[in-house]
């Protein structure tokens, strides 16, 4: 039996890590866009934006993640289009992505001092000029830790990509374990390569929220 | 037109309920241990001797910065490598109850930092040892500020349940798996499960709110 | 043929039975108020008498129920983006809040609705700017910060920022009750010139004797109706109705 050093089994879960971080990045900015144009369509008051929004938030925020990449992945396949891994977890998570980044912001959105928007409004600025100027620049500032924060959020999602067939961190452990036999070795280094990328990320999101509270 | 067999699905009905059963005694088991853990995990942050901090901020740091899934394979199929073997309920409710811990521990900290100094200095003159002020007069108050952010919190736990069904424990998302390689019918299973975890999701939303006024924090 | 008491037949402000509701509470019950041009008027009241939402209709922050509004002939039309548009770049506003715009410079809080709506070109802007900050006496701050100013500066700033605009009409809602009593009458004084050059004016006030002082006529309001209408010497010296009387000396205690 060969012997695998622990540099064998990190270099090999460093691999796959690629793998998570695009699949996280594709899901972020993926995610953003979507939950952009659904914040935008709430405060436009466009018809039944709100409600239909809101359900779908609820949706997402209220079955687990691992039900929703089933779904994409069985989902998708009955209407013909060959699914991929890939093509599964990426939609899937975009769309979770978009739910809880469309929640958040809304709330940065609603965290503007109503007087903002009065103020706007009395100068004649359209909801356009207003969301441009002067309340997207005050949402925009206090959503960013939380937005941060949140990709932390996705960074841990896609290890559930694995169990629909996707190859990142977490398969790869999976498969690394069943050819080491060294299973506790394995998880650990997972466990540390997952730390290694989101405790970063963390502690910037941390830091953001204290310069911003500490600024006033 | 594709056909949906949704009542194919409905009729395994008991093993669905017993799923159901399972991750509510799952979710029940977890949070109240891990809320109690993380309780005590803010009390060390904020009154512990400087090891213990740092101690619980490794486990805090460490828990939320890795997913769930991870954490739970590590105790099914990790530490049988140094000869220590779970069931896959054990294993489960330990990382639910680790998991929801640390998470649980940054919530509260955050609502016991926000009590006003005065309510702590008026229990002080009035005798009360440490701990009763902490239990007495921090504690509740803390609790009902930050019960939101807790109930949100069991929330996610319970959902994130689903994933201990990849390690064979018999909840919903395992009987949903179970059910469809029996019929083949992955998608109106998994869409019936979704729909459970969404009808828990809101009836547990609403418990937790009604019952933590009631036995909790008081109103 | 007009008479000698309104020698303009239609006003600026034409307001005829207006009426506004929140949920089931009718909070204007039937106002009807013509403002002529150039005139002060000082609208006065006990809280809940409904001042800042009658004035909050006049530029469709708040949207009324029944009556007809408009503004120098233009009735108020809400549903109408351009309408509202047009009406608000006649109509300026100035809050009890300040509500500048914190993340801006206080040159470019003046600046930004006539670059965006009047679609000025920057020079002009500028130009426009510093003359407004120096008219409010705050030529030196138009590079500072919000923040940075105090409660009476920022008021002031905010009224630069209306004046930008042009308006043809300044409503005042409250605009010195959130100030310490020491930086009252810079903003006051600002007003009153404004009222000098022939501004048309509405303020809400609890600011007796500037009102008295400034003003044209003088609105009482209470409970949701407009009880007596005059000058100030009338309303002040003689009042007519028992709630007046009772405004009144609630005021001089």
């Amino acid at each position: 039996m060969v012997d695998f050093s622990i540099w064998d089994i990190f270099r090999n879960l460093l691999l796959a890590a690629r793998w998570t971080v695009l699949l996280s990045l594709i899901a972020f900015v993926g995610g953003g866009l979507v939950g952009l144009a659904l914040l935008i369509a709430r405060i436009a008051k466009l018809r039944f934006a709100d409600q239909l929004v809101g359900g779908y938030v609820q949706l997402f925020q209220g079955t687990p993640l691992l039900m929703q990449l089933f779904l994409a992945y069985f989902g998708l396949s009955l209407f013909g289009i060959n699914v991929s891994p890939w093509v599964a977890a990426a939609l899937a998570l975009t769309l979770y992505t978009s739910a809880f980044l469309t929640e958040i912001w809304r709330g940065c959105v609603a965290a503007v001092h109503k007087g903002q928007w009065e103020a706007s409004a009395a100068l004649a600025l359209n909801l356009r000029e207003q969301l441009r100027y002067v309340i997207g620049p005050q949402a925009l500032r206090v959503a960013v830790p939380p937005t941060v924060g949140f990709l932390v959020q996705v960074i841990k999602g896609t290890a559930l990509a694995s169990v629909i067939g996707f190859i990142e961190l977490t398969k790869a452990g999976t498969m690394i374990t069943n050819a080491t036999f060294r299973p506790f070795t394995v998880y650990a280094c997972l466990a540390l390569m997952y730390f290694a990328l989101c405790y970063p990320i963390s502690a910037w999101s941390k830091s953001l929220e204290s310069k911003l509270h500490g600024h006033r | 037109m594709i056909a949906f067999d949704f009542p194919a699905v409905l009729a395994e009905w008991p093993l669905l309920a017993k799923g159901v059963a399972a991750t509510l005694a799952l979710t029940a088991v977890s949070a109240s241990v891990g809320v109690t853990l993380g309780v005590a995990c803010a009390w060390a942050r904020l009154h512990g001797a400087v090891w213990l901090k740092a101690i619980v901020g490794a486990y805090v740091e460490l828990i939320r910065n890795t997913p769930f899934i991870v954490q739970l394979f590590f105790l099914f199929f990790g530490l049988p490598g140094i000869g220590v073997r779970l069931s896959p309920e054990t294993a489960s409710v330990l990382a639910m109850v680790v998991n929801l811990g640390a998470y649980a521990a940054e919530i509260v900290r955050a609502g016991i930092a926000t009590t006003p100094k005065g309510q702590i200095e008026a229990a002080q003159s009035l005798a009360l040892s440490e701990t009763q002020v902490f239990t007495r007069v921090v504690l509740p108050p803390a609790l009902k500020r930050v019960w939101p952010a807790l109930v949100s919190q069991i929330i996610i736990v319970m959902l994130g349940s689903a994933v201990c069904g990849q390690i064979s424990t018999p909840e919903l998302s395992y009987a949903a798996n179970l059910i469809q390689s029996r019929n083949f019918r992955a998608f109106e299973s998994f869409i019936v499960a979704t729909l459970i975890y969404l009808a828990l999701a809101m009836a547990l939303r609403r418990l937790l709110n009604w019952a933590g006024p009631r036995f909790i924090f008081g109103k | 043929m007009a008479t000698a008491e309104s020698p303009i037949p239609t006003g600026i402000v034409e307001i005829k039975g207006l009426r506004k509701r929140f949920g089931t509470n009718e909070v204007l019950k039937g106002i009807d108020l013509s403002v002529k041009r150039g005139e002060v008027i000082a609208i006065i009241g006990k809280s809940g008498s409904g001042k800042s939402t009658l004035l909050r209709c006049i530029n469709g922050l708040e949207v009324f129920n029944e009556g007809t509004l408009s503004v120098d002939g233009n009735p108020l039309l809400h549903g109408n983006a351009n309408a509202m548009r047009t009406l608000r770049q006649h109509v300026g506003m100035i809050f009890q809040g300040f509500n500048l715009f914190p993340h801006l410079s206080v040159g470019r809080n003046v600046m930004l609705a006539p670059t965006l709506v009047k679609k000025r070109h920057a020079d002009q802007t500028v130009a426009q700017a510093k003359k407004l900050l120096a008219r409010v006496g705050l030529a030196e701050k138009f590079d500072a910060q919000p923040d940075q100013l105090s409660g009476g500066q920022q008021q002031r700033v905010a009224i630069a920022r209306a004046l930008a605009m042009e308006p043809a009409v300044l409503l005042c809602d409250e605009i010195t009750s959130a100030l310490d009593p020491e930086l009252v009458g810079e903003v006051l004084r600002v007003v009153e010139s404004l009222a000098e050059e022939g501004m048309t004016l509405l303020m809400v006030t609890h600011e007796m004797s500037f009102a008295r002082k400034v003003s044209d006529r003088l609105v009482f309001m209470h409970a949701g109706r407009i009880h007596e209408v005059g000058p100030p010497e009338q309303l002040f010296g003689a009042p007519q109705t028992a709630e007046l009387k009772q405004f009144l000396s609630s005021i001089n205690d």
